[in-house]
C-alpha cells in the first residue's frame, strides 16, 4: 500500500448524498480478476452517456478536475455493497482522499486498506470546501495526515479525527495481514481454547 | 470481559471472539465462518499467492459461485467470457488452496446467503463474514455476520481473523402483530424508511419485539438481510426455539449430543435484561402496510396506498435536489399514486427473498391468474434445494401456468451481473434489496417490494395492493 503522508491537490466537488457503490462502479464492471484498470469505469453512468461519450456536465470530465486527487461529497458516501472495486476505481483514477460528513462503514474500511484517506467533517465544512473546490485549479487543498489538518486555499486549517491505528498504517503504507500474522501464537491459543470450550462446533469437511 | 454488567447479544458474541485487544482498542476478532464467492475473491487469492501464504482454516471456509451464473441453460456453461473466467478462477483457487466448494451443477448450489443457513453452516453465536454486504442475512441465526471488502477477505483467508473495533448497539423493537398482507419485507422497508439509509452507520442492529419473534426464519433473514440498507453492517435476532427447530437436522449442524450441547450454549446468547443500547427505535407492527419504494435509495419508501412525496415540501436544499434527481430518474411526479403504476418486469428472488417461503407467497397470489400482457416475470429460487422443494410442492407448475419464468438459482437480476438485466427505462417490481440507479441494468427503474406484492404486480401489470387480490 502506498503511504499517505501529505497531499496538495485539486479537489473535485461532488455535492451529492448517498453516493452508492453502484454509482461509483456498476456491477457489470466487477467481472475483473485484477485490482487495476478500473479508473476508466469510475462513476460510469454519471460520466458517460449511453453511447460511451463523456457527459460534459460531469465534474470529472472537466478541467482541471480530470486531475483531481481529492473528492468532496455529501452524507453517507459509499453506501451499498462491499465491493472493494469502488476504492480501486477511485484510486486508479487518482483519488487519494475523500471528504464527506460521513461514510458507509464497509466503504470506509475498504478505502483505508487501499491508501485512500476518508475524512469526516461536518456538512457545513464540506460545503465550504466544495466552494473552494469550485474555484478550480488555483484553489488546491492540502491534507496533512501527520498533523490531521485540511488546509484551505486561504490558509485556514481544519482539524479532523482519525483512528490512531489506521493513521499509523496509512503514514507507513502498512497492510494488515503481515501485522496480524505476527500474532499467530495468540490465534493458535484462541483456537485451542475454543476446541475445548465448544467441542460441538462443526468443521466444514468435504462438501 | 464477562463480569456482571448486562450485555447485549452483540456484546456476547463479540467478547467471545476477541483474540487480543491492542492498546488503542482495535481487536483481533476471530472468524468462525468465511463464505467466499467469485466476484470479491480473485484478488484475495492472488494476494495470498504472491505472498506465499496459505488459507489458515479451509475447514471454516466454503465457496460457491452465485453472481455470474446464468439462470437458463447452465449445462452449456457460461457464455459470457468475463463471467466464465471469474468462475473458472474461483474453481482454480479453491482447488489450489483446498477450500470446500459447491460446484455450479451441484443441487446445493445457490446464493451464498441462502445456502449458509440452509446447509447448517451458519449457526448462532458465530462470527460469519463474506465479501458481500448482504452477509448481514446470517444475523437471523443469532450470529454476528457482516460484509467485508476483498482486502479483508484476504486477511481472513490468511489469519482467520479481522482487525476491528466494536460497533455500537442499536435496538429496533417492533411491537404488536403485522397486519393482513404485511410481511417481513414490509417490516424492514418500514424500518429503513423510519431510520434512513445511514441511520445504522457504525451500529449493529438487534431486532426484537413481538412482531420479530413471530417471524419464521425466512422472515428474520429478510429483515437482517436489509440491515445494510439502513447502514448497519450487521443485523441480529436472538436465537430461540424457532431458530433451534430450524437448525436441527441440517447437513452441517451439530448432531445428537453435540446439538444438545450447542443449544445449551445458544440459550445463553440473548441480550441480558438492562443491557445498554446506544440507540433505540420502536415501531408498531400494526402500522406497517405493504410497502413499495419510489426512489433510488431504499429509504425512499411509502405504503402502497401512498403517493410520491413532493420535493418542494423539503426544507434542506441537498435533500430536495436529491429527491428531484430521483423523481427524474424514476420518471415519477410529486403526488403521483404508486398504485396502478404500470410495470414491465417482475423479479422474484435474491438473498432477500429467494427462499421457499417467498416462492410459496408468490405462488399463492399467482395461482389461477395470468401474468399481464407485456410483462416479463422471473422467479429465481435462491438455491438448488429451494428449487427442488418448490418443485416437490408443485409451485413451479402454478407459476409456469400463470406465465412466470422458472429459472435456475443465482443472484440474477438483483444486480444484473448475469444476462438477466433491465434495459434503459424499464420499470421493475423487484423483491431484491437495492433500488440504486442502474442496479438492475443501466437506466432500469426498480421498485422494491415483497414477493406477494411482486406477484400481484405481475398479474395486474401494475403496482397493486396485494390485499385487494387475496
Amino acid at each position: 500500500m502506498e503511504p499517505f503522508i501529505t497531499l496538495t491537490a485539486i479537489a473535485a466537488p461532488l455535492p451529492l448524498a448517498n453516493v452508492d457503490t453502484d454509482k461509483i462502479i456498476p456491477a457489470r464492471f466487477l467481472k475483473t480478476i485484477k485490482r487495476s484498470g478500473l479508473g476508466v469505469h469510475l462513476f460510469d453512468a454519471m460520466r458517460y452517456d449511453g453511447e460511451g461519450r463523456e457527459r460534459a456536465d460531469f465534474v470529472l470530465n472537466r478541467d482541471p478536475y480530470r486531475n483531481a486527487q481529492i473528492l468532496i461529497a455529501h452524507e453517507n458516501f459509499g453506501c451499498g455493497s462491499s465491493r472493494e472495486h469502488a476504492p480501486w476505481a477511485l484510486l486508479d483514477f487518482g483519488i487519494r482522499c475523500i471528504v464527506a460528513p460521513d461514510f458507509a462503514d464497509i466503504f470506509h474500511n475498504n478505502a483505508l486498506k487501499n491508501g485512500i484517506l476518508p475524512i469526516r467533517l461536518p456538512r457545513a465544512v464540506c460545503d465550504a470546501l466544495i466552494e473552494d473546490a469550485q474555484l478550480g485549479g488555483n484553489a488546491r487543498l492540502t491534507v496533512d495526515l501527520a498533523r490531521q489538518v485540511v488546509i484551505r486555499p486561504n490558509g485556514e486549517e481544519i482539524a479532523f479525527d482519525i483512528d490512531p491505528f489506521r493513521k499509523h498504517c496509512l503514514l507507513n503504507g502498512l497492510d494488515d495481514i503481515g501485522q496480524t500474522l505476527q500474532r499467530a501464537p495468540a490465534i493458535d491459543a484462541y483456537e485451542a481454547g475454543r476446541r475445548m470450550s465448544q467441542p460441538w462446533l462443526p468443521a466444514i469437511t468435504a462438501v | 470481559m464477562s463480569g456482571t454488567k448486562p450485555r447485549t447479544l452483540f456484546d456476547k458474541i463479540w467478547d467471545s471472539h476477541v483474540v487480543e485487544t491492542m492498546p488503542d482498542g482495535t481487536c483481533v476478532l476471530y472468524i468462525d465462518r468465511h463464505l467466499v464467492h467469485e466476484v470479491t475473491s480473485p484478488q484475495a487469492f492472488e494476494g495470498l499467492r504472491l505472498a506465499g501464504r496459505k488459507v489458515r482454516r479451509p475447514d471454516a471456509t466454503i465457496a460457491v459461485a452465485d453472481h455470474n451464473i446464468p439462470t437458463t441453460d447452465r449445462r452449456a456453461g457460461i457464455k459470457e467470457e468475463e463471467s466464465r473466467i471469474q468462475v473458472e478462477t474461483l474453481e482454480r483457487n479453491v482447488a489450489e488452496f483446498g477450500v470446500p466448494y459447491i460446484p455450479i451443477l451441484d443441487e446445493r448450489q445457490g446464493i451464498v446467503h441462502i445456502i449458509g443457513p440452509e446447509l447448517g453452516i451458519s449457526l448462532p453465536g458465530m462470527t460469519i463474514v463474506c465479501g458481500d454486504s448482504h452477509t448481514s442475512t446470517h444475523g437471523a441465526m443469532g450470529a454476528l455476520a457482516f460484509g467485508i471488502g476483498t482486502s479483508e477477505v484476504e486477511h481472513v483467508l490468511a489469519t482467520q481473523s479481522l482487525l476491528q473495533k466494536p460497533a455500537k448497539n442499536m435496538l429496533v423493537q417492533v411491537d404488536g402483530t403485522l397486519g393482513f398482507g404485511a410481511t417481513a419485507k414490509d417490516m424492514v422497508l418500514a424500518i429503513i424508511g423510519q431510520i434512513g439509509t445511514a441511520g445504522g452507520n457504525g451500529h449493529v442492529i438487534e431486532y426484537a419485539g413481538e412482531a420479530v419473534r413471530a417471524l419464521d426464519m425466512a422472515g428474520r433473514m429478510t429483515v437482517c438481510n436489509m440491515s445494510i440498507e439502513a447502514g448497519a453492517r450487521a443485523g441480529l435476532v436472538a436465537p430461540d426455539e424457532t431458530t433451534f427447530e430450524y437448525i436441527k437436522g441440517r447437513p452441517y449442524a451439530p448432531k445428537g449430543g453435540a446439538f444438545e450441547q450447542a443449544v445449551a450454549y445458544w440459550r445463553t446468547l440473548p441480550s441480558d435484561a438492562g443491557a445498554h443500547y446506544d440507540k433505540v427505535v420502536t415501531l408498531n407492527a400494526a402500522d406497517i402496510a405493504p410497502m413499495v419504494t419510489w426512489g433510488t435509495t431504499p429509504e425512499a419508501v411509502v405504503p402502497i396506498t401512498g403517493v410520491v412525496p413532493d420535493p418542494a415540501a423539503v426544507a434542506d436544499e441537498g435533500r430536495r435536489s436529491q429527491m428531484q434527481r430521483m423523481l427524474e430518474y424514476m420518471a415519477l411526479a410529486p403526488g403521483q399514486r404508486l398504485q396502478d403504476l404500470p410495470i414491465d418486469v417482475v423479479f422474484i428472488g435474491s438473498c432477500t427473498n429467494g427462499r421457499i417461503e417467498d416462492i410459496r407467497a408468490a405462488a399463492a397470489v399467482a395461482k389461477g391468474r395470468k401474468v399481464a400482457d407485456g410483462v416479463q416475470a422471473l422467479v429465481v429460487p435462491g438455491s438448488g434445494l429451494v428449487k427442488q422443494q418448490a418443485e416437490e410442492e408443485g409451485l413451479d407448475e402454478i407459476l409456469l401456468a400463470a406465465g412466470f419464468e422458472w429459472r435456475e438459482p443465482c443472484c440474477s437480476m438483483c444486480l444484473g451481473m448475469n444476462p438477466d438485466k433491465l434495459t434503459p427505462g424499464q420499470r421493475c417490481a423487484s423483491t431484491s434489496n437495492r433500488n440504486f440507479e442502474g442496479r438492475q441494468g443501466p437506466g432500469g427503474r426498480t421498485h422494491l417490494l415483497s414477493p406477494a406484492m411482486a406477484a400481484a404486480a405481475a398479474v395486474t401489470g401494475r403496482l397493486t395492493d396485494v390485499r385487494d387480490l387475496v
